[in-house]
């Protein structure tokens, strides 16, 4: 996470970056080999007087750790075993692959099919980030660089729009999806996810466009680019990891989300995402662990995928304030 | 035809029409947002500018005024009404919605299960908040500068990543309880309590010890969040400043109450309030365990049983309102507060 360049990045983090960049960047003077002799020291000295503090991280590692175990050794136990022993004693029973394959395919009757709501929450999702990172960095870049009446209070009234609750907007927007025919369409969910992710992305990007330095925009300002070019030649390579970090945070909020799509698509299963999907088949299924279990991991396992492998630009996300409930 | 095209894509029904109706919604998208902008650059001089601005922000700010403004203020004013539809024109001359003044507000108190909502509620917003704070602070200073550090962060971190439903089933799975005499326990819990001869429990089952179960959850999810904000809020602390006091001989427990915690201060509030956000409106928890029907709901998973499932639509906004009226004033102090930082 360190070795990466630090894009600009507002309060908190940037401080933390600033402060982590000094102490890798300074040259080894007399006092900083002292000082970093001294932190070793004092690291070592501390492991040891405090066997305490690491058995009792251990401990919570565990802690957080054993549910999200016990779930995934189960989805490779056989359906029998499942309900004869703990997933804990896995290690005397056969482990099979197939409850994978009959979640996916679908084996526990019509409509199962974890692969059709796979497809799902692709569709829903792919736009649903696409669409609000382009309507929000355009935004960001005009209140950021361009001068128009009321650009402030108006900047002002998007944030803080932040304060509305999902629930109080989404009655009446079910009901005019209904009554426009698009009830239970994809398109009332990317619709509905823009209009929701709007005002947080508007405010995050416009953080960091404007500490994109003023004179890059001048130089091509002068050489006769306009508002159009400028933002899409010269703004939104600079403001990738912007983008990479929001993008991140609204894949895995429209992927694991349930109240838009269950309000939207009224309960139908027809183009429902793999939460909405789980949910129901999870009391259909009962006690079928060898099953809710399979079908809990394969939703997962895309988010986690995603997570570990861009965890670095979630977690700036995060530290910029990337938090929606 | 072309709209039928449209809507055509936004109700596919097998797979490959759906990843079709994916590539015709990005191309949608893409068609008209682009070409307003590719319209508003035809335009030069003052002129253009103004009309680049609105091409900018417009999309934006309609979106916003269509999907949030005019809603929420259709949501405030539906709660006045009675009636079993959202639109105030439906139904007949019987079932048509009419005023009712705080009627709605006033049924908050006054229905039955309600005001164990409203406890449960309460419970939520201050156990989450503090104990994943807390978890989170103890862990992110125990593993600080420690070997491992990022796999040690990353597994408390995961929960994040998985969605509140699949959290929900993995701890249902943690939870599970077998009623039958000498029945086998699966679920880990009721397997080590059975273990000391005793009887097992039916989490999730049983009133008040159900909300405390659910919070657990929220808690395990939360914790990462808090580790994360909090370990870098700690890793900012300039090194001069601990050095000084290593010098007065300030160490152990005195170090972080008088250096470490006095720093990130103001970290601790926004990683509390963020939580407590997250906590009021989080509805798939609950919905996911058992939709509210173990008298385990909280207000949140109320708002979608009256709005979509008993049809009180006037009763589910005025709960959607008593949601706002708890949130806004967190969200706004934590903005105020990011500003103030930044």
């Amino acid at each position: 996470m360190s070795n990466a360049t630090p894009p600009p990045v507002p309060a908190d983090v940037e401080k933390a970056a600033a402060a982590e960049a000094t102490k890798a960047d300074a040259l080894p003077t007399r006092q900083s080999l002292r000082k970093k002799g001294r932190t070793a020291a004092g690291n070592a000295a501390r492991a040891v007087s405090s066997p305490w503090g690491s058995v009792f991280a251990i401990v919570l590692a565990v802690l957080w750790t054993m549910p999200t175990l016990g779930l995934f050794v189960t989805s490779f136990r056989q359906q029998g075993d499942i309900n004869t022993s703990g997933w804990w004693m896995a290690w005397s029973t056969p482990l099979t692959g197939e409850n994978y394959a009959t979640a996916f395919n679908g084996g526990s009757g019509n409509g199962t099919a974890m692969s059709q709501f796979f497809v799902n929450s692709i569709v829903i999702t792919i736009p649903a980030v696409l669409l609000p990172l382009l309507l929000a960095s355009l935004a960001a870049y005009a209140f950021a660089w361009i001068d128009f009446p009321f650009r402030n209070a108006l900047f002002v009234g998007v944030f803080a729009l932040q304060i509305v609750p999902l629930q109080i907007a989404l009655l009446p927007l079910a009901t005019w999806f209904n009554n426009a025919g698009l009830g239970g369409s994809f398109w009332s969910l990317w619709l509905s996810h823009t209009a929701f992710a709007l005002p947080l992305a508007v405010y995050l990007l416009h953080n960091f466009m404007k500490e994109i330095p003023a004179s890059l925009l001048e130089a091509a300002r002068v050489d006769g680019a306009g508002h159009v070019r400028i933002f899409f030649q010269v703004l939104l390579p600079l403001i990738a990891p912007a983008l990479a970090s929001f993008g991140i945070f609204q894949f895995l909020w429209v992927w694991n989300d349930l109240l838009v799509a269950l309000t939207m698509l009224g309960g139908s299963l027809q183009r429902a995402p793999m939460t909405m999907a789980i949910q129901n088949l999870s009391g259909q299924w009962g006690d079928k662990w060898f099953l809710t279990s399979a079908g809990a991991f394969i939703s997962i396992a895309v988010p986690v995928a995603v997570f570990l492998a861009l965890q670095r630009y979630f977690v700036r996300g995060l530290l910029a304030g990337g938090t929606k409930g | 035809m072309l709209v039928s095209f449209i809507h055509a894509a936004g109700t596919a029904e097998s797979a490959g029409d759906k990843l079709i109706s994916l590539v015709i919604g990005i191309a949608v998208f893409a068609a008209v947002f682009l070409g307003i902008l590719g319209l508003a650059s035809l335009f030069k001089g003052r002129v253009g500018e103004r009309i680049q601005a609105i091409a900018f922000v417009g999309p934006t700010v309609l979106f916003i005024v269509a999907a949030l403004v005019i809603p929420a203020a259709l949501t405030i004013r539906r709660a006045f009404y009675n009636g079993k539809f959202f639109d105030l024109n439906f139904g007949t001359a019987r079932t048509k919605a009419q005023f009712s003044g705080f009627e709605n507000f006033q049924k908050l108190w006054t229905t039955p299960g309600l005001t164990e909502v409203i406890r449960n509620t309460a419970l939520w917003v201050l156990l989450v908040p503090l104990v994943a704070t807390g978890v989170g602070l103890i862990y992110a200073l125990l593993i600080d500068r420690a070997k491992g550090e990022a796999v040690a962060k990353a597994l408390i971190f995961l929960p994040m990543a998985i969605s509140m439903v699949g959290a929900t089933l993995i701890w249902k799975f943690v939870y599970n309880y077998n009623g039958a005499p000498g029945a086998t326990q699966i679920g880990i819990l009721n397997a080590i309590i059975t273990k000391f001869g005793m009887e097992p429990i039916n989490f999730l089952g049983t009133p008040v010890l159900n909300t405390f179960a659910l919070i657990v959850i929220m808690i395990w999810i939360q914790a990462g969040f808090a580790m994360t904000v909090l370990s870098a809020a700690i890793k900012a602390i300039p090194d001069e400043i601990l050095e000084a006091a290593r010098m007065d001989g300030v160490s152990g427990f005195k170090m972080f109450r008088f250096i470490t915690l006095p720093s990130i201060r103001s970290s601790i509030i926004v990683v509390l309030t963020t939580i407590a956000i997250g906590t009021l409106k989080a509805f798939d928890i609950v919905q996911a365990a058992s939709g509210g029907k173990l008298r385990d709901g909280v207000l949140a998973s109320e708002f979608y049983n009256r709005s979509f499932v008993t049809q009180e639509p006037g009763l589910g906004a005025a709960i959607a309102i008593v949601i706002f009226v708890l949130v806004s004033p967190i969200i706004a102090y934590n903005v105020i507060q990011m500003r103030k930082d930044a």
